[in-house]
């Protein structure tokens, strides 16, 4: 956390919001995502005049909470988001249990009611800390306005430490108004914190021992190497051990997609060389992941011949799921750092496993069950195309941010992300509503990058009404919204598992809204596309807009479906490339 | 499933029972008996959990403890190596027949009574789990009519202590407050 020497300050009196406002600004905050209210009202005054802090006023404060997620995965700082008490501070619940999923660095700032209400069931008061006890990593209510730059500069820190996550700070509506003493640098009082970042040397000797002997393992890459930026020294390991490497969903472009040694994403929907990498593989080197069940798929019967080296900042994760056999604490960039050269030592004496029989097996996965996608006999769009589509002409420099369901899936198998941060989406919680508010967000902070929502029918209307926020604030983001007018994923679901009974999922959206009008009610500009012919050039035209917002509907066929694709519950073993079908796996790959 | 007893050390703040409370049930581990008290460190609490696992969820449970950032340190105190005591506050009904042989009860339970009414009298007594049950167990026949029990209470033997090193830093916080 900044505590530079120009904001010193050895103590100025002032308002326990202009307080917050100077700590804020204190702790390097330029751009906050909120809507003011009653009991926030005081710290909107002095925010009011705050030449470095940017204040983005939002339309929901859902759309505050992910714009803020969006912001912290494209820019790596520490995303802000503020709302009033009561309903305003719900409202940031489900960005927030977002964040936490997905280890999203976030402060949320909230109004409480005055102390003396505290418990009344006041006009607008809710419990926000305890409601937001088991989803934030920490969180404050404050009365004493002496305290505000202390738990202000706490907040950031513990958000933006170890692993990351959402720290909430409620403050007092009369904290705020009282007069109190700025003073800044602050002592930070936390007695409890201390997550360990140094790997233990001897347990990354073992692991080296174990990667350098192996003769079938695979790099499992996690979200956690984006949040370490790590991705260099990842690169670095991954050629110089010449091991295959998987991708998590929250951790794609931590390994570009273009790279040889690359299998592509593990899990549900992952590829077939990904998934049973990790099935067949002898050794599984985790990197800052989590063994999801979404990435396991039936936990018993996942990788049964590997041994696992687990690394992770956070120790609760390590065996939490699969038990480790090397656990290694720490954040990823030193744990790489070490393996490397704990690897080249473990080389330098000799051990090493042949690799050779593993690489033409995994080559042959790769080049037999390539990801693809068939188009629709009656011409209709396949949402597939849209996307790469998108991918190609937007280019690997463009942020993408999915919402989530099938177009999630699509967007993370069809697009080639090639550098970290390019990838945002809502992978633990499965928040549908996440694109639009979090790509209006990640634009926020890196203004000069072209931001793609991909977004699904479903999700879209969830929160586009942060558009206007978009094209009110100057925040051109361009929404492809990949409309099969219904619940895509849960559509799938019912075809697969519920003999095609399509019990509510039917959304009617190439019907109503008129999206493409909608766009335009809200100062965007709204383009239509419902033809494989047409889709380049109305791709060109939105990436030609750049003064304002872009919506493009894209009227895609709903039949289409995700795969390859590992039915919940069921194990790796089973994944299926198609409707019915499963791999045909040599007798001699077995 | 076993029992285990951890000493959780935490700062003394507001909502720490909460957060401790909401992470057990939250992770889906039952308390089976919680104590908190005040330590020889004014900012610093001491709980006792008794909690009912196996040892790998266990681990789990203090991993997940060690998160929460009011929580300074935690430590398994095995049976055999610590002194666990409860605390019993007991009403029994009695009259001039019974009071005899529940006062020698009490006795020889090394228990006490701390109130007597014409009908009944209130007997405290401390000790294991096992000492109050077998207690409880020769008392019941005469008629309970209010129970009221302690969490655990526990303490390593021997010389060693598990604040001094730990809490050096709340030490100094204190002392510049």
């Amino acid at each position: 956390m900044p505590q530079n020497e120009s904001t010193q300050d050895h103590g100025t009196t002032m308002t326990g919001a202009a307080s917050l406002v100077r700590s804020l600004e204190a702790v390097g905050v330029d751009t906050v995502f909120g809507i003011p209210g009653g009991a926030i009202l005081p710290a909107y005054d002095p925010m009011f005049d705050s030449k470095q802090i940017r204040h983005v006023l939002v339309r929901h404060e859902q759309g505050a909470g992910h714009a803020a997620e969006g912001y912290a995965l494209a820019t790596g700082k520490v995303g802000v988001c503020m709302a009033t008490s009561g309903p305003g501070a719900t409202n940031l619940v489900t960005a927030i249990a977002d964040a936490h999923m997905d280890s999203v660095p976030m402060v949320a700032v909230t109004g409480q009611v005055a102390s003396a209400a505290i418990g009344t069931d006041a006009f607008q008061e809710a419990d926000i800390r305890g409601i937001t006890m088991p989803i934030t990593k920490h969180n404050y209510l404050v009365t004493d306005p002496e305290e505000i730059p202390r738990v202000i500069a706490e907040a950031f820190h513990i958000a933006s430490t170890g692993r990351p996550g959402p720290v909430l700070v409620d403050i007092a509506k009369d904290a705020m108004q009282m007069t109190t003493t700025f003073r800044w640098p602050v002592e930070l009082d936390l007695p409890g914190y201390r997550p360990v970042t140094r790997p233990h040397s001897k347990q990354v000797r073992e692991a080296a021992r174990l990667m350098s002997a192996a003769k079938r393992p695979v790099l499992y890459v996690g979200g956690g190497v984006l949040r370490a930026r790590a991705w260099q020294e990842l690169r670095q390991l991954a050629e110089l051990t010449g091991f295959p490497v998987v991708t998590t969903l929250t951790a794609r472009g931590a390994f570009p997609d273009s790279h040889p040694q690359h299998l592509g994403m593990p899990g549900m929907h992952g590829s077939v060389a990904a998934v049973t990498a990790l099935q067949k593989s002898d050794l599984i080197v985790a990197l800052g992941a989590r063994f999801d069940d979404r990435v396991t798929g039936k936990l018993s019967s996942f990788a049964p011949g590997a041994k696992i080296v687990h690394a992770d900042i956070d120790p609760a994760e390590i065996s939490k799921n699969r038990v480790a056999d090397v656990p290694i604490v720490g954040d990823c960039k030193e744990v790489l750092t070490d393996l490397i050269a704990a690897f080249e030592a473990a080389q330098a004496e000799g051990e090493s496993g042949d690799r050779t029989g593993w690489w033409q097996q995994l080559n042959q996965w790769r080049e037999r069950y390539p990801l693809g996608y068939t188009t629709n006999e009656d011409g209709e769009l396949a949402p597939q195309y849209v996307i790469e589509r998108i991918g190609r002409i937007a280019g690997p420099e463009a942020i993408y941010v999915a919402g989530v369901g099938q177009h999630q899936m699509w967007a993370s198998q069809f697009i080639s992300y090639e550098h970290p941060g390019t990838w945002l989406n809502s992978g633990g919680l499965g928040t549908m509503g996440f694109a639009v508010p979090a790509a209006m967000g990640a634009k926020a902070g890196r203004p000069e990058a072209t931001v793609w929502a991909i977004d699904g029918d479903g999700c879209f209307q969830m929160t586009n009404q942060e558009l206007a926020t978009c094209a009110i604030e100057g925040i051109p983001i361009k929404v492809a919204v990949i409309n099969n007018a219904s619940l895509g994923m849960v559509r799938q679901w019912q075809t697969l598992f519920y003999d095609g009974r399509y019990s509510n999922t039917d959304l009617d959206s190439r019907r109503i809204p008129d999206f493409a009008k909608l766009a335009e009610a809200y100062g965007c500009v709204g383009l239509r596309c419902e033809n494989a012919d047409d889709v380049d050039a109305t791709i060109e035209k939105a990436m030609a807009v750049n003064d304002r917002p872009v919506v493009v509907d894209f009227g895609v066929h709903r039949d289409a479906m995700v795969w390859p694709m590992v039915a919940a519950g069921t194990s790796n073993d089973e994944i299926q490339i198609a409707r019915g079908m499963a791999p045909e796996w040599d007798r001699s790959d077995d | 499933m076993s029992k285990h007893t951890l000493s959780v050390l935490v700062e003394n703040k507001p909502g720490v029972l909460a957060r401790i409370a909401a992470l057990f049930s939250r992770r889906g581990f039952n308390i089976d008996s919680l104590a908190v008290g005040p330590t020889e460190h004014p900012s610093v609490s001491r709980m006792t959990v008794v909690v009912d696992v196996e040892d790998s969820p266990l681990e789990q449970v203090t991993k997940q403890l060690n998160k929460l950032v009011n929580v300074l340190k935690i430590v398994e105190l095995e049976p055999g190596h610590s002194v666990q005591r409860e605390l019993l506050l007991l009403k029994i009904r009695t009259d001039p027949e019974t009071r005899p042989h529940i006062l020698q009860t009490v006795e020889l339970f090394r228990a006490k009574v701390v109130d007597v009414a014409t009908d009944a009298v209130t007997i405290e007594a401390t000790g294991s789990s096992d000492k109050l049950e077998a207690l409880l167990k020769v008392l019941e026949p005469y008629g309970i009519r209010e129970l009221v029990q302690s969490g655990v209470v526990a303490v390593g033997r021997g010389p060693r202590s598990i604040t001094d090193r730990t809490l050096r830093p709340v030490d100094r916080l204190e002392r510049s407050a």
